[in-house]
């Protein structure tokens, strides 16, 4: 009973029944409060929620020998007006692609002066890490630099008003994807899965999460401050402002994610999966679609039925690939059909 | 020691000498030789206490390199050509984060056409970059010049590129008095960063600053240049004082006193623009010559005072411009004295030899009344293939 009222009660009632030991790191009295409030992240901001989850349990890990660096995206812009700042640990900005090299860089300083203690946590949006960031993530990866970097995906540019990036799904409507004419929004067959090519480095840990489970999420954090090498964390972050979603609605919309199959929870270790969160309680897309007005156009007037049955297929395949239900991957399934 | 080594070489086992904790480089040519024995250096424990990163790119090496050094070490990487216009971005961001990294810059033309040849078109595009930038004359200059890079960089909180001619210094053998450990220690001390990134006292490094703010941060930096000048100067004496040897500093004059002409110049073209001043005084010519030697911060009242009763100036551009003459060219006629008339030639573009007979020629026109073509004269220019192809351009319909 404690469990299912977990899945689906508040993160509060979830945690009071859940044993001392296995108590979240953000629930505790004592937690670092890595970014305080006050930053002027939007209501209901999904990455703000997760940089705090992610940045206090990797800080208490630590045991708070951390610094981190952040890639240019909403979290450094909303944090650091000058002359205010929400960060209380060690925090470099450098620039929009290049924070895996510049922790690459930390790291390596850390290393060569004897203080490699201390460990390096850098963050970016999808922008910085699938797109412009790619480049330099993927030289951090295969040089298996002593860093965990962390994206938030919120599937867009947000920061620049909401325009498509390579994390931005099929159908979605950007500033730049709008559905006008007979356009579906942002186009089918394209778009990347950066767990998939960080698995391919064969880095140490590589793990999903959403804000919806932030007891996952704290646990993927925790486990990999204790590996050392390149880690990487891609966590599902809801934007209400790019999603079109109401700001109470955030941690709502990213469990639709998970359940409807479209964006599936898992861990890899040395480029082989070994983990998948099962989905309890499946969805159709439908479910996850319908709240944001950025799929809106799929169910206007006489709707989409097509697109949406397209964005279902990229669903099961999703689900019969990791094997969601049965909450393990699926040997069998065919590997190059992932990409709808 | 002298000995005769690479100028590259030289360079890597001085820079080696420095002590750099992280060192982050891609290879690009002509700076290879120089992060190869650096390379080296780290595997067999000639250089200790350093990690050598092997990034994917001059973005990622300079970044490596922003990151390293807001962790509170002393860094340093190199480049050239193509590879700096990549590591663009970074370069206002590291001068702009105050982060004293120390690069060579192995000075190469940019494409297209792609010309991995000798001029200075890589360096001077990033003239307002917020970095300090030292042009050697030499091989002996460009060795000793990072020495100095390293403790100015350092004093002042400020990126230092060292700009050495590609292949022209990078590629030549020569005798060259490298300077030895003990000296380097003396002369260089341990890095204290002015601030890091310390869990135990955290700061935020790189906040976003709007109109409030921006105006007043970029004026403190220009300060801040202007007092690297006067820094530079006392380094250069300093230096002259422990190693012996004239080095670095704001201007390199040769014979300029009583000088009729002078030709100013950057880089290596120094040594050959001597050679022709010293034939020339041998027949009776005065001509001279002012190595620019401190390009950023520019050096403008040094130079006025440096011209100062000097008829003729004739400035040796090493790179290509699309405004009002070429780009060290328009420095020196912002601040030249007004009784100083200022001449400006292009040589030596994409690796094109400027050869002492070259520049004795060009001393020689001037003292004859002859005037550049335009604005900008592309002295050493293949007038026939240039003719040939602006008639076929106008006859095209």
């Amino acid at each position: 009973m404690t469990s299912e009222l977990y899945q689906i009660g508040t993160f509060a009632a979830g945690n009071r029944l859940l044993e001392e030991d296995q108590r979240t790191i953000q629930s505790s009295r004592d937690r670092g409060n890595a970014i305080t409030s006050g930053h002027r992240a939007c209501r209901g901001c999904g990455e703000a929620l997760a940089a705090r989850v992610v940045l206090d349990a990797a800080q208490r890990t630590a045991g708070g020998r951390m610094v981190t660096v952040n890639a240019t995206g909403c979290l450094e812009v909303f944090s650091t007006p000058y002359p205010e700042s929400a960060w209380q640990v060690a925090w470099l900005h450098s620039l929009f692609g290049n924070a895996a090299a510049v922790a690459s860089g930390v790291a390596a300083a850390l290393r060569a002066t004897g203080r490699d203690d201390i460990r390096v946590v850098a963050q970016a949006g999808d922008g910085g890490t699938v797109d412009i960031g790619l480049g330099c993530l993927s030289g951090m990866f295969e040089r298996n630099d002593d860093v965990l970097f962390i994206c938030y995906d919120n599937q867009g540019y947000m920061n620049t008003g909401v325009q498509r990036s390579g994390a931005t799904p099929p159908a979605a409507s950007t500033a730049n994807t709008r559905p006008l004419g007979g356009s579906v929004g942002n186009s089918f067959g394209t778009g990347k899965s950066l767990p998939q090519i960080a698995m391919a480095h064969e880095i140490p840990y590589v793990a999903t999460a959403t804000v919806a489970d932030l007891h996952d999420l704290e646990a993927k954090v925790v486990k990999a401050m204790g590996i050392n090498g390149a880690r990487y964390l891609h966590l599902l972050v809801p934007c209400p402002l790019g999603w079109g979603t109401q700001s109470a609605e955030t941690v709502r919309i990213a469990r639709l994610a998970v359940r409807s199959g479209l964006f599936p929870v898992f861990e890899a270790e040395h480029g082989t999966v070994t983990g998948v969160t099962p989905i309890r309680q499946p969805v159709p897309v439908e479910d996850y679609l319908r709240p944001q007005t950025r799929f809106a156009h799929l169910f206007r007037g006489e709707g989409r039925p097509e697109v949406v049955a397209a964005l279902q297929e990229r669903a099961d395949r999703y689900i019969a690939r990791f094997g969601l239900l049965e909450g393990e991957p699926d040997e069998a399934a065919p590997k190059d059909e992932v990409r709808t | 020691m002298r000995r005769q080594v690479e100028g590259s070489k030289a360079v890597a086992e001085t820079v080696a000498r420095c002590r750099p904790t992280v060192v982050a480089a891609y290879p690009i040519s002509p700076q290879t030789h120089i992060v190869e024995r650096l390379s080296e250096l780290v595997t067999v424990g000639e250089l200790t206490s350093c990690e050598y990163l092997m990034v994917e790119s001059e973005f990622g090496a300079l970044s490596a390199c922003i990151g390293a050094s807001a962790a509170g070490a002393r860094t340093y990487t190199a480049t050239a050509s193509q590879g700096l216009l990549f590591m663009a971005e970074a370069l206002p961001n590291a001068s702009g984060l105050g982060l004293p990294i120390v690069m060579t810059v192995a000075n190469r033309a940019i494409g297209a056409p792609i010309n991995i040849w000798n001029d200075h078109s890589d360096a001077l595009s990033q003239r307002d970059s917020g970095w300090v930038q030292l042009f050697a004359s030499s091989n002996q200059e460009a060795v000793d010049l990072h020495v100095q890079a390293f403790v100015l960089a350092e004093q002042m909180s400020l990126p230092v590129m060292v700009c050495m001619d590609g292949f022209v210094l990078t590629h030549a053998m020569e005798e060259i008095d490298v300077p030895e450990q003990d000296d380097v220690d003396a002369f260089l001390p341990a890095f204290r960063p002015r601030q890091w990134l310390d869990p135990d006292h955290p700061v935020t490094i790189g906040a976003m600053v709007g109109p409030d703010a921006y105006t007043e941060v970029k004026y403190l930096m220009a300060q801040r240049q202007r007092r690297t000048l006067d820094a530079l100067a006392e380094v250069a004496d300093r230096f002259r004082g422990a190693f012996g040897r004239d080095s670095g500093g704001l201007l390199r004059p040769y014979r300029t006193d009583d000088a009729e002409v002078v030709l100013v110049v950057m880089g290596s073209v120094w040594g050959t623009a001597a050679d022709a001043v010293d034939q020339l005084r041998a027949d009776g010519v005065r001509a001279g010559v002012l190595g620019v030697t401190c390009y950023r911060p520019w050096p403008g009242d040094a130079l006025h005072d440096a011209l100062s009763g000097i008829a003729n100036a004739v400035v040796v551009n090493r790179a290509v411009a699309t405004g009002p003459g070429g780009v060290l060219g328009q420095d020196v006629h912002v601040c030249a004295p007004t009784g100083t008339a200022v001449r400006e030639v292009v040589m030596g573009l994409g690796g094109r030899p400027v050869t002492r007979a070259g520049l004795v020629d060009l001393v020689c026109d001037v003292l004859d009344g002859w005037e550049p073509a335009g604005v900008l004269d592309y002295r050493d220019l293949d007038e026939r293939v240039a003719q040939r192809e602006l008639a076929r351009e106008e006859a095209l319909p």
